[in-house]
């Protein structure tokens, strides 16, 4: 990484300018394929299939009035959406998203940055990113925002480890800790033979990884406060959670943030997990495919993938409730990920050829061992037997009598004859016994409505 | 020899020391000024921040961002959760509780800085410039930051690392102990609510929400304008109207089969 700083600058730029492009497209993206799931046509007015729909809206709230609430902390408030977005930037500058090409005649890397340790800028980014989400609430000085950003704080911190866990799984893997390195280091593909077929896998981490890679998926949606985990802003509970009190451009900062920390988290997964710019297919195919400009359609494909998944859990899965949440994040996913990193080391020191064939029998054996023991040993729900006499109320749930005939509706009564009504008052006899009555007891659904001719 | 430590330096490093060094003193002293105690919490952030930076910019990027996540990210968070419960108006008291706080504070205060003062002296007196990027003289020989740390965290360092884990492994066990608190009889499960809630002599139906001015719930009353008259929308037209007795508008209790 030594370019000059003309170049820094341009790609630092480029970088700016396809995240903010990435998001105006994500969220019309977005609403369009939420639409499709739910059978509407979604946004079409505006350009061609609605595609400027959210730069139209991006300006609408540009021009908006901005509100600052009297109790709000002023300098918090104005600071939050600052961090959030600064945050979400700064964190897309390791990503590679193609090899070496010529730029300007200058031979360069198509990455703003990368150094030893790279894949940590991306997490240390989110870790300070939450400081935005968990100030504004703070600073806001309302109930919903200061709930919705207690939630944000937890959550993160919580799916923070797991993701964090998940990533530790690839530096084992790897040796590396470098965006760059990580994606050369799946180039290879791991020969593999059935018999006498010789086959090539992917290098691929998802393969390799399988467990860690299905964690880091569940905790980057986690971790970018989206469906079905986006609790800090649940709208049917919190207004709009750590937002509740912002308006014009500070609230659309948040908005961007969010849209660019997804970006961000599936670029991240593509780069640790899915071979980042490598075409997804034999290099021997297409050598061509892995050169030059290209590989910037595999990787913004791949990228666009995992868009689509966000969309996709959107559409379809209802909200967490909170506990339920908390206890996948730190009752499954933090385990399973130390379990998965101490079989991942076992199998590791087993299969190293350097070691003595006892200690590589011991560490490979305990491994399988221990994985054995968590397939068995996981605790399954108790299956549910169906009970064998109907329920009646008085064994489980109060259920209404089987033999239940509605009581007469006040209302219906006036129209009774007035000794009729004194016996239905007079206790719950008549009600049970339809002779007593001449007439059906009055009900909404038996009224003829009037027509608008009347 | 301080000053020639001083003038080894790179300029970009010097500016780069030159920005940092205020924010992180700026922070210490914010930390100590603060009234509000989440405003402390942040300039403590802010300072661990200049930090981080700095040991990246001394060729130890591993410890800085380990810094910013594990220290900024995960334990100044927890703190912030902490005081964000305590409310946003409530502002540290100057009252002293202990007599001649304040002047043992400073004198002590005073002394630690003479004490680090000192150390720090004894520390850099005789000590070399070396030729070169520190990371090629580091403790392991190898170029690679994270496997240096990695070396000297499990060879020289690891009966301090070991008793650090266990210490802060009690810790943890303990402050769950602290707060486990044992549950008062059985939890009140689903089933149990609900046979609670349809018990005889109970109305099972929800109560008006908040702010809901209504003496009864019956949909044959009707809604009142604030001056007092009846709201002609809130009238069903296939419903007669008609105000309910008082018996008739309360809310009926379940009729248990007991009761019969």
């Amino acid at each position: 990484m030594n370019d000059p700083l003309w170049l820094m600058l341009v790609k630092g730029v480029a970088v700016f300018v396809v995240l903010v492009l990435l998001v105006l497209f994500t969220i019309w993206f977005e609403r369009r394929v939420v639409a499709v799931m739910q059978v509407r046509p979604g946004p079409n007015r505006n350009g061609p299939f609605g595609l400027l729909q959210s730069l139209a809206d991006g300006l609408k709230l540009a021009f908006k009035e901005d509100i600052t609430p009297r109790t709000a902390d002023k300098v918090l408030f104005i600071a939050a959406p600052l961090i959030a977005v600064t945050c979400a930037f700064t964190a897309f500058s390791v990503i590679p998203m193609g090899p070496e090409v010529s730029m300007f005649g200058q031979d360069t890397l198509l990455q703003l940055t990368d150094f030893e340790v790279s894949v940590l800028v991306v997490l240390a980014c989110s870790a300070i990113g939450v400081y935005g989400i968990v100030l504004a609430g703070w600073s806001s000085g309302s109930t919903y925002s200061l709930l919705g950003s207690l939630r944000a704080a937890a959550q993160v911190i919580s799916y923070e480890i797991a993701l964090a866990l998940a990533v530790l799984a690839v530096f084992f893997q790897s040796k590396l800790l470098s965006t760059g390195a990580i994606v050369d280091a799946q180039a290879e593909g791991i020969p593999f033979s059935i018999g006498s077929l010789e086959l090539t896998l992917p290098g691929w981490y998802f393969l390799v990884l399988a467990p860690s890679f299905v964690i880091f998926v569940i905790a980057m949606v986690g971790e970018t406060n989206r469906a079905p985990f986006d609790l800090p802003e649940a709208e049917s509970e919190l207004v709009a959670g750590f937002g509740t009190e912002y308006s014009s451009l500070k609230y659309a900062s948040f908005f961007l943030a969010e849209y660019v920390n997804m970006v961000t988290m599936s670029a991240l997964c593509v780069t640790l997990f899915l071979g980042g710019w490598a075409a997804p297919f034999p290099s021997s195919w297409w050598p061509a495919a892995n050169e030059g400009w290209l590989p910037l359609v595999w990787f913004f494909g791949k990228v666009l993938a995992f868009l689509f998944l966000y969309v996709w859990l959107r559409g379809t899965l209802p909200r967490f409730r909170y506990d339920q949440f908390m206890r996948l994040g730190w009752k499954v996913l933090v385990p399973v990920s130390l379990v998965w990193l101490m079989v991942l080391a076992a199998m590791n020191i087993g299969l190293d050829t350097g070691n003595e064939l006892p200690t590589r029998i011991a560490f490979a054996g305990g491994a399988a061992i221990v994985v054995m023991a968590l397939i068995f040993f996981w605790p399954s729900r108790k299956p549910y037997d169906p009970p064998s006499e109907p329920d009646t109320g008085l064994g489980g749930f109060p259920v209404p009598p089987l033999d239940l005939t509605v009581p007469p509706s006040p209302r219906g009564l006036t129209e009774l004859e007035p000794h009729e009504t004194a016996a239905a008052h007079a206790g719950g006899e008549p009600a049970t016994d339809p002779g007593t009555r001449d007439r059906e007891p009055f009900s909404g659904s038996q009224a003829t409505p009037k027509t608008k001719e009347e | 020899m301080i000053v020639d430590l001083a003038q080894s330096v790179s300029t970009g490093e010097a500016i780069a020391f030159w920005i940092l060094a205020p924010l992180a003193l700026g922070g210490a002293i914010g930390l100590v000024l603060a009234r509000s105690a989440v405003h402390a919490a942040l300039m403590l952030a802010v300072t661990m921040i200049a930090l981080a930076v700095c040991y990246i910019m001394q060729s130890a990027p591993f410890l800085g961002f380990v810094q910013i996540m594990v220290y900024t990210g995960a334990i100044m968070m927890l703190f912030l959760f902490v005081l964000m419960l305590f409310g946003r108006d409530s502002k540290d008291s100057m009252f002293e509780t202990l007599r001649g706080q304040r002047f043992f504070a400073v004198c002590l205060g005073v002394g630690l800085a003479a004490l680090l003062a000192a150390g720090l002296a004894h520390a850099v007196t005789g000590l070399t410039i070396a030729e070169g990027p520190p990371g090629a003289a580091g403790a392991a020989g190898d170029s690679s930051n994270v496997a240096a740390v990695a070396e000297s965290l499990f060879t020289t360092y690891i009966f301090p690392f070991e008793v650090i884990a266990g210490v802060l492994t009690v810790s943890a066990v303990g402050a769950l102990m602290f707060t486990h608190v044992t549950r008062k009889g059985d939890v009140r499960g689903q089933k149990q609510a609900s046979r609670e809630r349809f018990a005889p002599g109970n109305y099972p139906g929800p109560l008006p929400g908040p702010g809901v001015f209504a003496t009864s719930d019956s949909t044959a009353t009707p809604a009142l304008l604030p001056d007092g008259t009846v709201e002609q929308q809130s009238l069903s037209e296939y419903v007669p109207p008609r105000q309910l007795t008082p018996a008739e508008a309360a809310p009926k209790p379940t009729e248990g089969r007991d009761e019969r």
